[in-house]
């Protein structure tokens, strides 16, 4: 599972390097989000633009990543493709997360961490 | 040639494990839009395809090896799939997981519980038996239609 971030203070970028995030990768994308985020604080955006598929698992380890971040760090999302759209509207997860049309522009205003 | 509304029928047999399940699911993607399905009918077949086969590795083998049975015909309006395994009975045999609400109002949002709500939403005429010591599960899904 390839993931990158970029981060202020306030804000760390997640980006999902992969087109899947499903029962396959689901356990190995929240070990890495955990990795990634340990240590950090400020909100968390995911940047699901390359992601074309996201299933039940996928969706629940995305759910996992929210819990464990706790709620002084938010996690958001940005860059839906239309099949991880319609899961989030189907389970209603859209009213749950705060989702962005775009994707994150860093216009330089964050310094790479990895 | 065959013209679009020609019935066409796709049949495999997997491993049941999730990374069969992945290919499996990308295989039919790549042949519904071969097919012309419109765009929102191949990805909700791509949702209940990997739903209801993710459930069987999961639940019906508990991570045994097995093989699941998969055949998608295609007519006029509809994709018809039927799935077959030999893997432990649903339970309560012959009723369906209950349509729950995914997330509860006000409630802990919940990490697991959506994939037979997704499979509920995107199909039609959805069915489950047991017969000869194997699960049958089949569903229809609407090839042309619309956003949801």
């Amino acid at each position: 599972m390839k993931l990158d971030s970029e981060m202020t203070p306030e804000l760390m970028i997640v980006r999902v390097h992969e087109k899947r995030i499903d029962a396959a990768g689901a356990i190995d994308f929240k070990d890495r989000m955990r990795d990634l985020t340990a240590g950090a604080r400020g909100r968390v955006v995911l940047d699901l633009s390359c992601v074309t598929f996201i299933d039940s698992s996928g969706l629940g380890a995305v759910v996992a990543v929210r819990k464990a971040l706790g709620p002084d760090r938010p996690l958001e999302l940005a860059g839906l493709t239309p099949s991880v759209d319609k899961v989030f509207r189907l389970t209603r997860m859209d009213s749950v997360f705060t989702i962005h049309p775009d994707v994150p522009d860093l216009a330089g205003n964050f310094r790479d961490v990895v | 040639m065959l013209s679009d509304a020609a019935a066409r029928r796709t049949c495999f047999v997997i491993a049941s494990d999730p990374m069969s399940v992945r290919h499996a699911v990308q295989v039919v993607f790549a042949r519904l839009k071969r097919w012309r399905i419109n765009p929102d009918a191949c990805d909700s077949t791509q949702i209940v395809l990997a739903e209801a086969l993710n459930n069987i590795v999961k639940h019906a083998y508990a991570q045994a090896p097995g093989e699941i049975e998969v055949m998608i015909d295609l007519s006029d309006s509809d994709l018809t799939c039927r799935i077959m395994d030999a893997g432990l009975p649903l339970p309560g045999c012959s009723v369906l997981p209950a349509w729950v609400a995914p997330v509860p109002d006000g409630g802990e949002v919940p990490e697991g519980g959506y994939g037979w709500h997704l499979i509920r939403t995107l199909t039609k005429d959805v069915s489950y038996r047991r017969a000869g010591g194997r699960n049958i599960l089949t569903f229809r899904i609407a090839s042309q239609q619309g956003p949801q």
